[in-house]
């Protein structure tokens, strides 16, 4: 039995970032927005307890529970795709908040380049450049047209940073200035300058210091006490949808948030959808909510498989390359080293999820391509997170993995090692995509999505030669010993890289390549709004969530002139 | 060749000599640490608990260690074979305490008892296929199956290869025992040896590193020997510091009460 309740202007999939930013923008527009959060309700209260690596970190607390839903996976299309059973590669969110309760906090705008990928390509190296095994398409929007939704993302989360050089231009300065370096932090500066390059504090939403947001929320000063990235913070010093949007959009009246409400399907009927069905996850009771406009507002796997399994858009046949949804699947080219220091020692311990030292000089388009045979490039970090002691037992390379040689060389190495990574950008193949899985089912009987995805030539490419910058740096620290080479053979769903699944509701100009146009609104349902990295054209070298935000509040306009107007915004 | 018995058992801030005495007449130390002289007395199963001497004040226990017990194995051969291979992969040596001293087969055998060991948040619908090693866990066995049949495995091959239980062989011995499970040189019906290693080796590593809430970490050991401070509240003033700050650990408890 389905209990149908009251319509509503708006309802929103999920309640996180996305979710977040555009029930405070609708509501404070006066529209009557109701926010639907499979997971269960928290804020700063419930992460009292949060130094504990062992709950958090490795039995994943604050993550979506697999035994009610995952996804599968395969390299491609020949294998047996097999459910990703336990936690790996990526984490997926679950609660109120999202994984914006539990990010790192590091906030990257992506490269005017990225918007234009196809087009500035073109321009500078000519169509050939371009391998014909990649299906890189331009956003159908600029880096001029995100920027106002990048600024807006920024002084709404208080992001503490500094300007720098080879990133886009920016209409105002960050709301708050850099976190402190660590001296490991002037080690990296110090050699990468010598380099010629140009170092920097990545901009984070671990705040500075104490802030008050335009929307009057305020935000505790970062304490460095690590624990961020899989951890919500204690003293509200993260920005996160559950210290900013959330209570913004609360203190409106025009936002009802119900959490342990899991959307179903998405209804729909002639080209529009009519609102959603939906289950209490405790008392197992079903609900439809009628809603004028449906922003699906998940992570990019369940923005995907919420469409599929409702029958919304026309699906990706990678045979013909037809048909948009669960298109352009990308992921992120992470590679590294680790650095062992003899004669240094660091305080480990000490850090702040989103800091970190990097270098944007091998990302984007900022370095001539003429001479390698990839595209794009990937940001070089070295993060200053707060080591923990049970996932953080690097040792040199040749050392065993266990015993007595092991235990030495882990605990003398704990305070003296130091990890270089990259945000890598991975573009888009025809073979890389999701569909659903025709044999497994998530707890309620729906299909799960089913990832096909693989690295490609050019992805291990531009993987090596990332792999080639971490490691001159770390010899220019005068580091002892350098780890081995990341292996970029395949993908691994067993070693934690990032959570940056992108793609597969991808906007852009034409309804023929792109699912959703740059309101982030639905080619062919004009109601349905899908917000999210689901959106992104291609997975670029950097992190993911700021851009996400702003297209939340550009889908956030787009709304508030649909429930005017209707019809389609481009 | 190793031997077990010479190993400083004094280095163990727990263990006194009339207790490392008795553990050596009583051969329960043959091949490896008692797995149940990490803190406090386990040796009821003898009949002699209460009878050994009590400890001098400087070695006296704040509390009885009422974790010390068990929640999943019901063996007590098991739980020793456990702990003799989890010192192997973490060793008592120069830096301190290893994984029996540090309560690790405690916390395993909680972990296994709990929803860890029965993969409660893991996705555990069928059909089951081995698939590439990239695909990750697809065993049909949980995590306490896994290693109900890895210990009567470690058994039966040592007993193969040496003619001895696990327990009973010295420490090299012992090694290449857990090297060929590592390196899947094991036949085990529907288990791969090398999952059950990489198991032990992570639970392992978990015991002696979680916050001692979960039962290993004893004495916050594990952080200490790893310079590691556990759970502070602000570094704010700190995170610039050049030298090396050596910080007194707290844990959990100490935030909670």
């Amino acid at each position: 039995m389905v209990t149908k309740l009251p319509k509503t202007d708006v309802v929103t999939v999920g309640v996180g970032w996305t979710g977040g930013i555009i029930a405070a923008e609708l509501s404070k527009a006066g529209l009557k927005v109701v926010g639907l959060e499979r997971g269960g309700d928290r804020s700063t209260e419930n992460f009292a307890m949060k130094h504990d690596e062992l709950r958090y970190a490795l039995r994943y607390e604050l993550m979506q529970d697999l035994s009610r839903e995952t996804l599968t996976f395969r390299h491609n299309s020949k294998q047996r795709a097999l459910p990703m059973r336990q936690y790996g590669a990526f984490l997926l969110g679950n609660g109120v908040g999202g994984a914006g309760t539990h990010w790192n906090g590091m906030t990257d705008r992506y490269n005017p380049y990225d918007f234009e990928i196809r087009s500035k390509t073109i321009e500078k190296y000519g169509e050939s450049k371009i391998d014909p095994e990649l299906t890189i398409q331009d956003w159908g929007i600029t880096y001029d047209e995100m920027e106002p939704y990048y600024t807006k993302f920024e002084l709404m989360a208080g992001i503490s940073g500094d300007e720098t050089p080879l990133r886009g231009h920016r209409s105002e300065p960050f709301p708050n200035p850099a976190l402190k370096k660590t001296p490991a932090m002037d080690i990296f500066f110090d050699a990468t300058k010598e380099m010629g390059l140009d170092p920097f504090v990545i901009p984070a939403a671990n705040n500075s210091q104490a802030y008050d947001n335009p929307d009057g929320q305020h935000l505790a000063a970062c304490q460095y006490n690590g624990f961020c990235e899989r951890f919500g913070c204690e003293f509200g010093a993260k920005g996160s949808p559950n210290t900013t949007v959330i209570p913004t959009a609360l203190k409106t009246g025009n936002f009802e948030l119900r959490a342990n409400s899991e959307v179903l399907e998405i209804l729909h009927e002639g080209g529009k959808a009519t609102g959603v069905l939906y289950m209490d996850t405790r008392t197992g009771e079903r609900f439809e909510q009628p809603a004028e406009v449906v922003a699906v507002t998940s992570y990019t796997f369940n923005n995907n498989r919420l469409l599929l399994n409702s029958g919304l858009g026309t699906p990706y046949d990678p045979k013909t390359g037809r048909g948009t949804i669960g298109k352009n699947y990308c992921y992120q080219v992470i590679v590294g080293n680790d650095g062992f220091f003899d004669d240094e020692k660091f305080n480990s311990a000490i850090g702040s999820g989103g800091l970190a030292a990097v270098l944007d000089n091998f990302n984007a388009d900022n370095f001539d391509h003429s001479d390698y045979d990839f595209l794009h490039g990937g940001s070089v970090l070295m993060g200053q997170k707060g080591k923990r002691p049970i996932d953080e037992n690097q040792v040199p390379s040749g050392t065993p993995r266990w015993g007595k040689e092991f235990k030495a060389q882990s605990l003398k190495y704990y305070n003296r090692h130091l990890n270089l990574y990259t945000y890598g950008a991975q573009l888009p193949t025809v073979h890389n995509y999701l569909d659903l899985d025709p044999t497994y089912k998530d707890i309620n009987g729906y299909p799960l999505l089913r990832m096909t995805f693989d690295f490609t030539e050019s992805d291990r490419k531009r993987g090596k030669f990332l792999n080639q910058q971490t490691r001159k740096i770390l010899e220019a620290m005068g580091a002892t010993h350098i780890s081995d080479d990341t292996n970029m053979d395949h993908f691994d769903m067993t070693r934690y890289q990032a959570t940056h699944n992108t793609g597969g509701v991808i906007m852009g100009a034409d309804p023929e390549t792109s699912a959703v146009n740059n309101y982030l609104q639905m080619w062919e349902h004009d109601n349905v709004f899908v917000v999210g990295g689901s959106a992104y054209a291609h997975q670029s070298g950097y992190n993911a969530t700021a851009t996400l935000g702003a297209l939340a509040y550009r889908a956030s306009e787009g709304i508030i002139d649909y429930s005017k107007k209707g019809g389609s915004l481009a | 060749m190793e031997k077990k018995e010479d190993q400083k058992l004094e280095t163990t801030e727990t263990t006194n000599n009339s207790r490392r005495q008795f553990l050596k007449s009583s051969g329960i130390a043959v091949g490896g640490i008692a797995v149940g002289s990490a803190l406090g007395g386990i040796l009821g199963m003898y009949g002699k608990e209460e009878e050994a001497p009590a400890a001098t004040p400087a070695e006296s226990q704040p509390a009885q260690q009422h974790d010390h017990a068990l929640q999943y194995f019901t063996n007590r051969a098991d739980f020793e074979k456990l702990g003799q291979a989890t010192e192997r992969i973490f060793p008592e040596d120069e830096n301190g305490p290893g994984a029996i001293a540090l309560g690790v087969p405690y916390y395993i055998d909680h972990q296994l008892a709990g929803k860890w060991g029965i993969n409660a948040k893991e996705y555990r619908q069928g059909p089951f296929f081995e698939g590439v090693p990239e695909q990750g866990y697809q065993s049909q066995l949980k995590h306490h199956q896994v290693f109900d049949l890895g210990l009567e495995a470690l058994d039966k091959y040592s007993q193969e290869k040496f003619d001895a239980l696990f327990v009973a062989l010295d420490g090299e011995q012992q090694d290449e025992v857990l090297t060929a499970f590592e390196n899947d040189e094991v036949k085990i019906p529907g288990l791969r040896s090398s999952l059950f290693f990489e198991l032990l080796r992570k639970t392992t590593i978990e015991g002696v590193y979680a916050d001692p809430l979960y039962g290993g970490n004893k004495g916050m050991a594990g952080w200490k020997m790893k310079e590691y401070p556990g759970v502070q509240m602000s570094y704010a003033d700190k995170v610039e510091e050049t030298e090396f700050l050596k910080i007194e650990p707290k844990s959990l408890h100490d935030t909670h009460n």
